[in-house]
């Protein structure tokens, strides 16, 4: 538990389910990907960074003080955007602002 | 899927490469590169498989400016309190630089000073942008025609023939077997050597996290330890699997403690706000103990403390865990946001973050749990290597010594081939010659056959009143409670290791009726069992180590304190090894002996005049 898909997004790839480290994930087979094993599901994010679409997004179990978020992953002129989306609300880009060489 | 039946496909290599992970890719891309043939067969797909599939924002293992390969052996023979083999963390310190080299050659990010030397945190770890340090490191070895890359296929069993000239019950491996997960298709790979790189095991013990979040651990739930138990009922020695790895981290995602502690200078308080890291001595095993006896003394919760951040430093401490682990980011993200909305949250703005200690996982690149290697990293079966967290001894290894060690295991697989008349068994045509003389043939198909009536078996319905997951539960629960998992506060005796062994003798009894309908299904019950077996090694070997050498990973109760008659390995292999599942696994019971810390030779009389102690 910890990763949705959505429906309206996905382009049926697959590649979700060709990156999974756990072989959980169904995709790429006409129908929409989903996950078929959600208890075993890692929270490695990998799903998310094989996805073309933002389709794919992870969330943290309410046990594990998840707060309703969604994390997305897609890049922006070749650079990794993360987002977290909330119901209701604009969703906030990762990173908050362009970064420096080396500020770590 | 009722009634299925498996295809078999057969494959010829020089080298096979089990687990195409961290160490894994370093020995095939070695491999190619002296135009050697290679079959890497993975469970998933080795852009994003293993304990790298997250990524990684440091590497651990490294010898900085001034200091060199004695010296990193010095500190991990010191953390791991005088357990581990010299020449086993020398061979692999000499080679950190290089393997630090060569990940910045394929293009993962190095953080770098202003002089451009490395950045680093210490003197041993360098900062990295790794979170897709996986997919770089499997760009090496896919598309290499010398490269075969078999994705989606699980290794069940090895290959293995009579060893000309070894002792009796000494096999020679010359091959595995595996099953495809994407088609019902069993995959022989002969080869002329086997390098065993399949990581260690996570989900032997009850994971912290509950239910559906029970996966949410930090070594990967899909490490289940499958080389270990192929290797162990195929006769191979095994070392320290009594060394368990508690890991120190933040509470509920499991996420590495060292970003905040050493990257942002953040400290352990317990709930009085009381500074306390220093009480317990500063081993890694001393950490988490630290956090227990806090815990214990009624002053827990303990936080990491680093105080208030600035927005260069709470950015970084975000991407950092993005490079690693994906969930605590969002939930400082998400306590970020809910700060900037005039709430309250978790956030690194006044960074003090819960830590906890995780459950037990076996493995042998932090502590040194794995198969007995030599310095040529071969395991005791002629013809298997092994590497990374699969191979033990060798505590502290890391990216960069899970890789130092894929390229040694690899030269000596090459040197092996080389040996024996640089036989390619891939070029000689219609041979059946594996390397050294082994006849791999009817080896190859007798294990097929064997390994195929079996795993058919599985998938033939009508399945049993109990699943796959409900003989995992009973079998975590039973190490939780009798052989020291968190739930015991990470303490066993003798009479509960005995009540342990005697239930994972009967959750395997019960394992065997389990049925399957779907190839994944299958794979699921392979890697129960896979468990099973390791865990049953794992209390022969936590009953053999009379003393409590590393409290906060675990404490005997008949054996409080290091005892320096303890001072060695303790190593088990199985006295009847079935190299198949077997049956009733009560019939293959380890047998544990001592080898010596300085060289590795077996002890006679090893533990101070103890003779060799069958499992409780
Ligand atoms: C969450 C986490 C964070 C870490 N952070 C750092 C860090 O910041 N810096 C650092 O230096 N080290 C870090 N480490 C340690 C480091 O990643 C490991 O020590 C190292 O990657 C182990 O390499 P390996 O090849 O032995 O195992 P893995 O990379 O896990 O490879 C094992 C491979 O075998 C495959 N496999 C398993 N069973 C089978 C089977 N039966 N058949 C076929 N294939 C199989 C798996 O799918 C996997 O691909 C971290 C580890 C974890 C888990
Ligand atoms: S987060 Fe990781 S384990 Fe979970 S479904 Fe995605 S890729 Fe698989
Ligand atoms: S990667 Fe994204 S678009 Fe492709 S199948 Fe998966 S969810 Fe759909």
């Amino acid at each position: 538990m910890s990763v949705t898909f959505d429906p309206s997004l996905c382009v049926s790839c697959g590649a979700c389910a060709a990156a999974c480290p756990g072989t959980l994930i169904a995709a790429g087979d006409g129908a929409p990907a989903r996950i078929l094993y959600p208890g075993d599901c890692w929270g490695c994010a990998s799903c998310l960074k094989a996805c073309p679409a933002r389709a794919v997004r992870l969330y943290l179990p309410p046990a594990l003080g998840g707060r309703g978020g969604l994390l997305s992953y897609g890049t922006e002129g070749g650079r990794a955007v993360w987002r977290l989306e909330r119901p209701g609300r604009d969703p906030v880009p990762f990173p908050w602002e362009p970064e420096g060489e080396g500020d770590y | 899927m009722s009634a299925t039946t498996l295809e078999t496909v057969c494959h010829r290599t020089d080298v096979l490469v089990i687990g195409g992970g961290t160490a894994g890719c370093a020995a095939a891309w070695l491999l190619a590169g002296k135009g050697l043939r290679v079959t890497v067969m993975e469970k998933a797909a080795v852009d994003r498989s293993g304990c790298l599939a997250a990524g990684v924002n440091a590497i651990n293992a490294w010898t900085g400016p001034g200091k060199g390969p004695a010296d990193y052996v010095e500190y991990a023979l010191a953390d791991a309190h005088g357990i581990g083999s010299r020449e086993l963390l020398l061979t692999m310190a000499e080679r950190l630089g290089e393997a630090a080299l060569f990940l910045e050659r394929l293009g993962v990010p190095f953080h770098r000073n202003p002089d451009g030397s490395w950045a680093s945190r210490s003197w041993r770890n360098l900062k990295i942008n790794g979170g897709d340090i996986k997919p770089l490191l499997a760009a090496c070895i896919k598309g290499r025609p010398a490269v075969t890359v078999l994705e989606r296929v699980h290794a069940l069993s090895l290959i293995a023939a009579p060893a000309p000239g070894a002792s009796p019950g000494v096999r020679r491996v010359v091959g595995c077997v595996g099953l495809r997960l994407d088609r019902p298709e069993l995959v022989t790979v002969e080869a002329g050597a086997v390098v065993c790189a399949a990581g260690g095991a996570a989900g032997i013990y009850r994971p912290n996290n509950p239910g559906l979040s029970g996966h949410k651990m930090w070594y990967p739930p899909f490490n289940t330890g499958g080389g270990w138990a192929m290797g162990i009922l195929a006769g191979a020695e095994m070392t320290t699997l009594e060394m368990r790895f508690v890991a120190l981290r933040l509470q509920d995602t499991a996420a590495p403690t060292g970003t905040l502690a050493v990257g942002q200078g953040a400290r352990q308080e317990n709930a009085l706000g009381e500074d306390y890291e220093y009480r317990y001595g500063n081993t890694t095993s001393q950490r988490v103990l630290a956090w227990r006896r806090e815990t214990e003394a009624g002053r827990g919760p303990c936080v990491m403390r680093a105080g208030y951040l600035g927005g260069p430093a709470r950015r970084a401490i975000v991407r950092s865990y993005l490079h690693m682990s994906p969930l605590q980011a969002l939930r400082f993200l998400e306590g970020e946001a809910a700060l900037a909305d005039g709430g309250e949250g978790e956030a690194p703005r006044d960074t003090a973050v819960q830590i906890e200690g995780t459950e037990p996982y076996v493995i042998g690149g932090h502590t040194a749990s794995g198969l007995q290697v030599d310095a040529a990293r071969a395991t005791t079966l002629p013809g298997l290597f092994a590497c990374g967290d699969a191979a033990g001894g060798a505590p502290q290894k890391y990216v960069s010594g899970a890789i130092a060690e894929g390229w040694i295991a690899a030269e000596s697989a090459a040197a092996l081939l080389a040996a024996s008349g640089g036989a390619r068994i891939a070029a000689a045509p219609g041979g059946h010659q594996g390397a050294g003389g082994g006849d791999a043939g009817p080896a190859a198909g007798e294990a097929a056959e064997a390994v195929r009536s079996l795993a058919e078996r599985f998938l033939s319905g009508p399945g049993p009143v109990y699943s796959e997951a409900d003989l995992e539960e009973a079998m975590q629960k039973a190490m939780d409670a009798y052989a020291g998992g968190r739930g015991s506060g990470y303490r066993y005796g003798l009479p509960g290791l005995r009540e342990a062994e005697a239930r994972i003798l009967g959750i395997w009894r019960l394992s065997g009726a389990l049925r399957a309908d779907t190839l994944k299904g299958l794979s699921k019950i392979w890697e129960l069992r896979e468990r099973l077996v390791v865990a049953r090694s794992l209390v022969a070997h936590l009953a053999e180590r009379r003393e409590t050498r590393w409290p906060g990973f675990g404490e005997y109760a008949e054996h409080p304190g290091e005892d320096e008659r303890e001072l060695s390995f303790v190593n088990s292999r199985l006295a009847d090894p079935p190299l198949l599942p077997p049956e009733d696994l009560a019939d293959h019971p380890p047998v544990t002996l001592r080898r010596s810390l300085a060289d590795g030779r077996v002890l006679p009389a090893p533990g101070g005049g103890r003779g060799a102690t069958r499992c409780p």
